[in-house]
């Protein structure tokens, strides 16, 4: 469990993240959704400590991350997998060399350990046989879901996940978004995904907070979204004209 | 007010960069990687350019060299001086600046700019170290190698072209090359290079990992460090030469 308390970050004299609150529940997929630079990715970041934060606290499982001292914190970050928007597959390295690295870096396992955990990881995202192929070889698609192998790799116990399906296909899309359901109850994993897809706030929206103009404008999950009053939120989820009309038909049976 | 900030910021940089590696093996492997990287891919260039400006000295000074007062062996020993103090060890640095420089900056820069310095944070690793650490290593102890082979061919170069085209018989150019050496000449050809090498892969690497932006960014940074790591070199050449030779 993650729970933010709020937390504020300022570029400049911009305001981006808001006084900030929310509480991320282990074995559920837990969702950021909002305009983009409405401070998503922001939040991530302070969450991770990629970038420092003004003033609130981030705890997991009740430890206050921004205050650790450095040795703690490296405890942390090493039971975070961060899934990128683009991926961020090493480019230098295999698909192989990148799933492993963690592993190399962090664990005194033995080199047969080492390749049976990266290959039950890519067999997990459906690229096994895939080993020796650079990013650069790799589709849109793949490159997600050997990002997402490398993510799980030294088994984390929170999962980040930046706009998992943006630039892909609606197919691929929702297998990304079933398998990082299934690999977070799994591994009863505490995972915060980042989206403006709709398909996936419901499908795969277990708990879901809605962030507008870096504020939390509006907390629930997938159901909740379909009978909100939320004025932005139905500006943003039911933007398109067809999702209007499914809007409408849900409300009307009620 | 920003050349301020650029210090500021690159020293920060560099106390990160020499601080705790994580696993001293995975480092290793790097340092072996990024001296072929920075070396060996450098060789070809490095020598051709060695031998050529070799051969031009030596026809050059041959050809200047007219006056009767002038020994015959001048030539080898004017082809060996220019080669040994100031050719190879800070042109080639500056052609150096410009392959290595720009080869690291865009290396790192695209890292930064596809999140893939964040994903090395956000597991815990120190990225100025795991990156820079080793270009910088690697740069310093493969650049005077890469000189030495520039200091010989440069000098094979004078007589190979000295000879075919008779600017100097092969005994007289055998002899100036060996006349009066002073071997501490070699310390100070050698401390330049290694703070030249410090200067190149420090300074394009802190371009690199400072980019921000996209491809257009990574360029920018790929010729901010040619231009300055030039300027450094050019400026620490005067400060070494005033230190060691007056
Ligand atoms: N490092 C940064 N420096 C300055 N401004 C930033 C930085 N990162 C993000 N921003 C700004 O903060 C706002 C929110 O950005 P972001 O969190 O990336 O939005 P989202 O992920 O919701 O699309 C944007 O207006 C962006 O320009
Ligand atoms: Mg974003």
């Amino acid at each position: 469990m993650i729970e933010i308390r709020n937390i504020s970050k300022s570029f400049g004299d911009r305001l981006v993240v808001n006084d900030v609150s929310f509480t991320f529940e282990q074995g559920k997929t837990n969702l950021i959704i909002g305009e983009s630079g409405s401070g998503k990715t922001t939040i991530l970041k302070l969450m991770v400590g990629l970038h420092s934060i003004d003033s609130g606290e981030v705890l997991y499982d009740g430890k206050n991350f921004p205050k650790l001292p450095e040795k703690e914190k490296q405890e942390v970050r090493q039971d975070i997998g961060m899934l990128f928007q683009g991926g961020a597959l090493f480019d230098s390295l295999t698909v192989e060399e990148n799933v492993r690295f963690p592993l190399d870096m962090f664990t005194a396992m033995s080199r047969e350990e080492k390749n049976e955990r990266v290959n039950f990881c890519l067999s997990r995202v459906q690229l096994e046989g895939r080993n020796n192929l650079y990013p650069g070889e790799l589709s849109g698609g793949m490159k997600k879901r050997a990002a997402l192998a490398r993510a799980i790799a030294n088994n984390p116990k929170y999962l980040f996940c930046d706009e998992p399906n943006s630039g892909l296909d609606p197919k691929t899309s929702i297998v990304i978004d079933q398998l990082i359901k299934q690999i977070t109850e799994e591994l009863n994993m505490t995972t915060i995904v980042i989206t403006h897809d709709m398909n996936s706030v419901i499908e795969i929206g277990q708990k879901i907070m809605y962030i507008y103009k870096g504020k939390n404008w509006w907390a629930g999950n997938s159901k909740g979204i379909l009978k909100t009053d939320n004025k932005e939120l139905i500006d943003f989820v039911f933007a398109s004209g067809f999702m209007k009309e499914i809007y409408d038909a849900v409300k009307n049976k009620d | 007010m920003t050349l301020f900030f650029h210090f500021g910021r690159y020293f920060l940089l560099i106390k990160r960069t020499f601080s705790k590696p994580e696993k001293l093996s995975v480092y290793w492997r790097q340092i072996v990687h990024e001296i072929n990287n920075i070396g060996i891919t450098s060789l070809p260039i490095i020598a051709i350019i060695s031998f050529f400006m070799g051969g031009v000295i030596t026809i050059q000074a041959a050809f200047g060299f007219t006056s009767p007062i002038v020994p015959l062996y001048a030539v080898g020993f004017t082809t060996r001086e220019s080669m040994l103090l100031e050719f190879c060890p800070t042109i080639m640095s500056l052609i150096l600046a410009g392959k290595i420089g720009s080869n690291i900056a865009s290396e790192i820069g695209a890292m930064r700019i596809t999140e893939q310095i964040d994903a090395l944070e956000i597991m815990g690793i120190n990225s100025a170290g795991y990156l820079i650490l080793p270009k910088v290593a690697g740069g310093i102890l493969i650049l005077p190698f890469l000189i030495a082979i520039s200091m010989f061919l440069g000098i094979y170069g004078g007589y190979v072209m000295g000879i075919a085209t008779h600017a100097c018989t092969s005994y007289e150019y055998i002899f100036g090359i060996q006349a009066f050496f002073e071997p501490w000449k070699l310390w100070y050809s050698f401390t330049k290079v290694i703070v030249f090498a410090f200067i190149i892969t420090s300074v394009a690497s802190y371009f690199g990992y400072f980019t921000q932006g996209g491809a257009l960014e990574v360029g920018r940074s790929s010729t901010n460090a040619v231009v300055y790591s030039s300027i450094l070199i050019l400026i620490f050449n005067f400060l070494l030469t005033q230190l060691f030779l007056t």
